[in-house]
């Protein structure tokens, strides 16, 4: 149905920048920056395992979930060997306090009903849609290796999610009216997507990340066009939260990380 | 001795035997049973060159997400490259208890087979 605009888009993503980055400093928080994104959000979409509205979406969501996982576990894996000291992937997901976490606030925000979570994957999946884009030129090849690979993955979740924006915006009232709820709950979390922090300097990651947000906008705001659910406010500036890629995050990180962490806090070094 | 045993398959119980009566009314559709969604067949090929099969059915709304329920739910082991659905309710099935006739006929006409040659040996590939 939205072949034309959702999966179709920029499929030869042109490099913006010049790409020679060093591998310094900044790199290994970059990477966990990506983890960390990554590895929330497919803890919150979990949530949903065996919730799901449908046993088919339940099943959906989850090999979403299962994909971000995958792609959490790359970053982690490459940003230990570059760290070194002991790291490993595993350390990294679960040793680390909510002030280490670099993921942005959206990631982090509840599931709250099914359009919320929708609406949060859709939200998340198109910026990661054009930064995996960007970050396949990379010229540190493992980077760019999982780029490539996670972009095709990226590729069908912005298609899904999209997909069930426009059945929900454009459904039934009910749907409708949550859907605008969900916009009311998470457009706040979008701006910072694309302030880049310390370690997202154009130097580090190899292009400009505040150039992805136009084409993010336009992307996201075709879709909201065709679900109904399009309003003009949200082209002007609003406020927007900031300081989770920073490690300031909002109350619910710590909740999330409790249940995620208890096992190796509790048993250190447990393996099965 | 006169024992019948009816045998449901997925999707033909019938409402008095299916439970979950007192739900009918209500707002929310029973978790899991498609939510009152068309039932859809879906086909999947394993590779190219090979026929389409049957594996399954799924609930979904329309043709499109029927498609992307196949896709999460019966491509997630890299079972396919290429997948249809089709609703269930377009596809036409011989009934049961005419199997009698349909299928016993040909029970008895072995020589319908092509098993009854001297193959030479050079032919090979048979």
């Amino acid at each position: 149905m939205q072949d034309s605009k959702t999966t179709n888009n920029e499929k030869s993503s042109k490099p913006l920048g010049s790409l020679q980055i060093p591998i310094s400093g900044g790199r290994e928080a970059f990477l966990l920056h990506l983890a960390d994104n990554a590895l929330l959000l497919a803890q919150r979409n979990s949530e949903w395992c065996g919730h799901g509205p449908v046993l088919e979406q339940d099943i959906a969501i989850t090999n979403i979930s299962l994909d971000l996982l995958g792609q959490a576990r790359n970053f982690y894996h490459y940003a230990a060997q570059l760290t070194g000291d002991g790291a490993t992937e595993n350390t990294l997901a679960y040793l680390r306090s909510e002030r280490e976490f670099k993921n942005c606030l959206l990631v982090e925000q509840p599931n709250g009903d099914w359009g919320q979570t929708i609406l949060r994957q859709f939200l998340f999946s198109h910026y990661q849609y054009l930064l995996y884009g960007q970050l396949q030129y990379s010229n540190d090849e493992p980077v760019a290796a999982i780029a490539a690979k996670a972009l095709k993955e990226v590729t069908y979740h912005v298609r899904w999610s999209s997909e069930w924006v426009i059945r929900l915006g454009d459904g039934t009232k009910e749907s409708h009216e949550r859907m605008l709820k969900a916009i009311d709950q998470l457009w706040t979390f979008t701006g910072e997507l694309f302030v880049p922090v310390a370690y997202e300097k154009e130097t580090i990651i190899g292009f400009d990340l505040p150039s992805l947000q136009q084409p993010w906008f336009e992307k996201v705001s075709a879709v909201l066009k065709e679900a109904t659910l399009w309003s003009p406010n949200f082209g002007e500036a609003v406020f927007m939260q900031t300081g989770g890629k920073q490690g300031i995050h909002s109350e619910h990180l710590g909740y999330i990380l409790a249940e995620l962490q208890y096992l190796q806090r509790a048993y250190p070094g447990a393996e099965w | 001795m006169n024992i019948s045993i009816k045998k449901y398959y997925y999707g033909d119980i019938p409402e008095e035997t299916a439970g979950g009566n007192e739900l009918k009314n209500s707002i929310v559709p029973p978790s899991g049973g498609g939510g009152g969604w068309p039932l859809w067949e879906v086909f999947i090929r394993s590779k190219q060159g090979l026929d389409h099969k049957h594996a399954g059915s799924l609930h979904a709304t329309d043709a499109t997400m029927a498609i992307e329920n196949a896709r999460d739910v019966y491509t997630r082991r890299q079972e396919g490259v290429s997948i249809w659905v089709v609703e269930s309710k377009y596809i036409h099935a011989t009934n049961p208890d005419e199997a009698e006739s349909l299928y016993e006929p040909a029970n008895d006409k072995i020589y319908r087979h092509p098993s009854f040659y001297d193959l030479p040996d050079e032919v090979k590939h048979m």
